[in-house]
């Protein structure tokens, strides 16, 4: 990846790289475990996950309750694998809890819910709920008088929920610059193309229209969401802000970028050791190294 | 209640009190303005409704803990959760419709599933607006007693809804009220000892020949027809369950034991389906304990629109025609 030319160091996107890899390989584990998951999801929103985490969150490890933490919410429950993902690369959750993935009495279930995870702030998984509790979370936070942020975690197709536009009216009227919507457009869905379901374009235009501060970047590229989570975080505007993050599900492994896509994308039992050797190979990894 | 004058049609403001009846005016907006002057965390919140629910007089009082939050049902639900995530107590009211038919999920999983703190209040409950099915909750309980977790509360006037709102206010969970706003009728005042209390049912007359198990606006056409039955020499029992879930089962078996070969009537300002006469009877049977059951609730259908006293008379919900059913069972 090229160097930053927006004055971002160098050193802080190779860190970011080598979080995203981490939270991969961590991501293809989990899958490897009961050989499937939403992996081209969790691949795809890899350098997200790595931006927002690892530049912007405030939080410590060992108190996922932290009162002054920043809240990642994650409305879309199917996409825990990646979070639960980024969660063990953050040590808020034990790495070991990689092999109990979706196991019975784990704590790493395969729809994401508050009550099974450290640092998994909401119960996700019905879709259009996330960004109306991070309007309330958000009001609360200001009432606390507190410097904390809300970041929610959308998804493309939660877009065709109507409470999300709800939510996003009420967070410009109540100018909730304390909180940040990132949302993954993979253009996929449960039947489909997102586009093909129910066209959700023009997307920035649309979170505009209801007075947001608005992003839009290539979201599998380090510096673009850098500078773009750079400037919604520190924006002075009392304004929400959103991040619109365009991703390639499966990025980072080649033979899964080019598969055909579908909303559960199909992995064989032979090439889980397949998808973690390519991922090895793009990141320039060896061996040794997996696990510094 | 044979008084017939002009009645006005689609009374969406209309008082279910009976004509020189003493009335409360907001009694919830009032009670929760001095339970807020104790309970820094308690906030109001709306969906373009706090003027008919009574929150207006909480809006006045405290400003800057009111929240309008638009005609957004879902939004209110799920905002009222993350206030209640971060440690707030959020009144939250709209009509009974649309916090059961449009919001259920959005209370169901943001709420309920995480126990969270969240005071669901809502007005036209049953029967209490001649508007028509857009705007009568007559299946609320039933949707919300399949929502584990949930605490459904039913109270009869405006004396249980001062003592509910400080006790819901207090309570650690989630909670649905049913909610009569405006002019509330007072009709508890008289018994001296009674106290609303979460989880429990509470005997307000005994009387050896029928017993009538009650909640809501019910308890006082119960009260009423206990008063025109007793002129007859009938002498009825009257068991106020202001709590629908969880049900207050061991008063509610010893009261129908105590009932035993009496007829026993479970009257409800709800569809007779799923609602408290159901629960009763479903108590009743798994407990074995055998009655001469009867149901006095709305039917199974979608309502008429029209004058309250009207419907309240068609649908067998007014206290002429609770004495004539159990006049009717009486005499069979």
């Amino acid at each position: 990846m090229e160097a930053s030319s927006v004055g971002v160091e160098q050193n802080d996107i190779e860190q970011l790289r080598q979080h995203a890899y981490r939270i991969r390989r961590n991501a293809l584990l989990m899958g490897e475990v009961q050989g499937q998951g939403y992996v081209g999801q969790a691949l795809g929103v890899s350098d997200v996950l790595a931006v927002a985490y690892f530049r912007h969150l405030n939080f410590k490890p060992s108190d996922p309750e932290w009162e002054g933490r920043d809240r990642f919410l994650l409305s879309i429950g199917h996409y825990a694998i990646a979070l639960y993902a980024a969660l063990v690369e953050a040590g808020i959750v034990d790495e070991q809890e990689i092999d109990n993935y979706g196991s019975d009495d784990s704590i790493l279930p395969m729809s994401g819910m508050a009550a099974y995870t450290p640092g998994m702030e909401i119960t996700g998984g019905s879709l259009g709920h996330g960004l109306g509790i991070g309007v309330g979370m958000a009001l609360g936070l200001k009432r606390k008088q507190s410097a904390s942020r809300i970041y929610n975690l959308l998804s493309d197709g939660e877009l065709n929920e109507g409470a999300t536009w709800e939510a996003a009216a009420s967070a410009a009227h109540w100018k909730l610059d304390n909180l940040v919507a990132i949302v993954d457009v993979n253009d996929q869905q449960a039947d489909d193309k997102s586009s093909t379901v129910l066209n959700y374009e023009p997307i920035a235009d649309k979170w505009q229209a209801f007075g947001w501060e608005t992003w839009r970047v290539d979201g599998n590229n380090l510096e673009a969401l850098v500078e773009a989570f750079d400037a919604a975080v520190n924006s002075t505007s009392d304004k929400p802000r959103v991040v619109i993050c365009n991703t390639l599900m499966g990025c980072g492994v080649p033979f899964l970028e080019e598969r055909d896509k579908t909303h559960f994308i199909r992995v064989d039992e032979n090439e889980w050791s397949l998808a973690l050797q390519q991922l090895d190979e793009v990141y320039g990894v060896t061996g040794q190294e997996q696990k510094a | 209640m044979s008084v017939k004058k002009k009645l006005k049609t689609s009374a969406m403001i209309a008082s279910i009190a009976a004509e020189g009846q003493p009335t409360t005016a907001a009694p919830f907006g009032h009670a929760l303005v001095e339970a807020a002057q104790g309970n820094e965390r308690i906030v109001g919140m709306t969906a373009d409704l706090g003027k008919y629910t009574d929150l207006h007089v909480f809006a006045q009082q405290f400003p800057d803990r009111y929240y309008q939050m638009g005609m957004a049902e879902q939004l209110l639900m799920s905002a009222g959760a993350g206030m209640a995530r971060e440690g707030f107590v959020p009144f939250v009211t709209t009509y009974s419709v649309f916090a059961s038919r449009r919001a259920y999920d959005f209370i169901c999983m943001a709420i309920a599933e995480e126990r969270l703190n969240v005071k669901i209040v809502s007005a036209l409950p049953g029967l209490t607006t001649g508007y028509g099915p857009s705007h009568q909750a007559t299946e609320d309980i039933a949707i919300f007693r399949g929502m584990p977790n949930l605490t459904i509360i039913d109270p009869c006037d405006a004396l249980d809804i001062e003592q509910a709102t400080p006790a819901i206010a207090d309570f650690d969970g989630p909670v649905y009220m049913r909610l009569l706003r405006g002019k509330v009728p007072r009709v508890l005042d008289r018994f001296d000892d009674y106290q609303f209390e979460i989880g429990k049912a509470k005997r307000l007359m005994s009387g050896g020949d029928a017993l009538i198990i009650a909640s809501g606006l019910m308890t006082m056409r119960a009260i009423e027809a206990a008063d025109e039955l007793a002129k007859q020499g009938v002498k009825v029992s009257v068991l106020h369950c202001p709590t629908i879930k969880p049900l207050d089962n061991a008063t509610i078996i010893e009261e129908v034991r105590r009932h035993a070969g009496k007829p026993v009537f479970v009257a409800e300002n709800h569809t007779v389906v799923g609602g408290l006469g159901e629960a009763v009877a479903g108590v009743l049977i798994r407990e074995q304990v055998m009655a001469n059951f009867h149901q006095i609730g709305l039917p199974d259908e979608f309502l008429d629109a029209g004058a309250l006293p009207t419907l309240h008379d068609r649908y067998g919900i007014s206290t002429r025609e609770v004495v004539r059913k159990v006049e009717g069972v009486l005499a069979a």
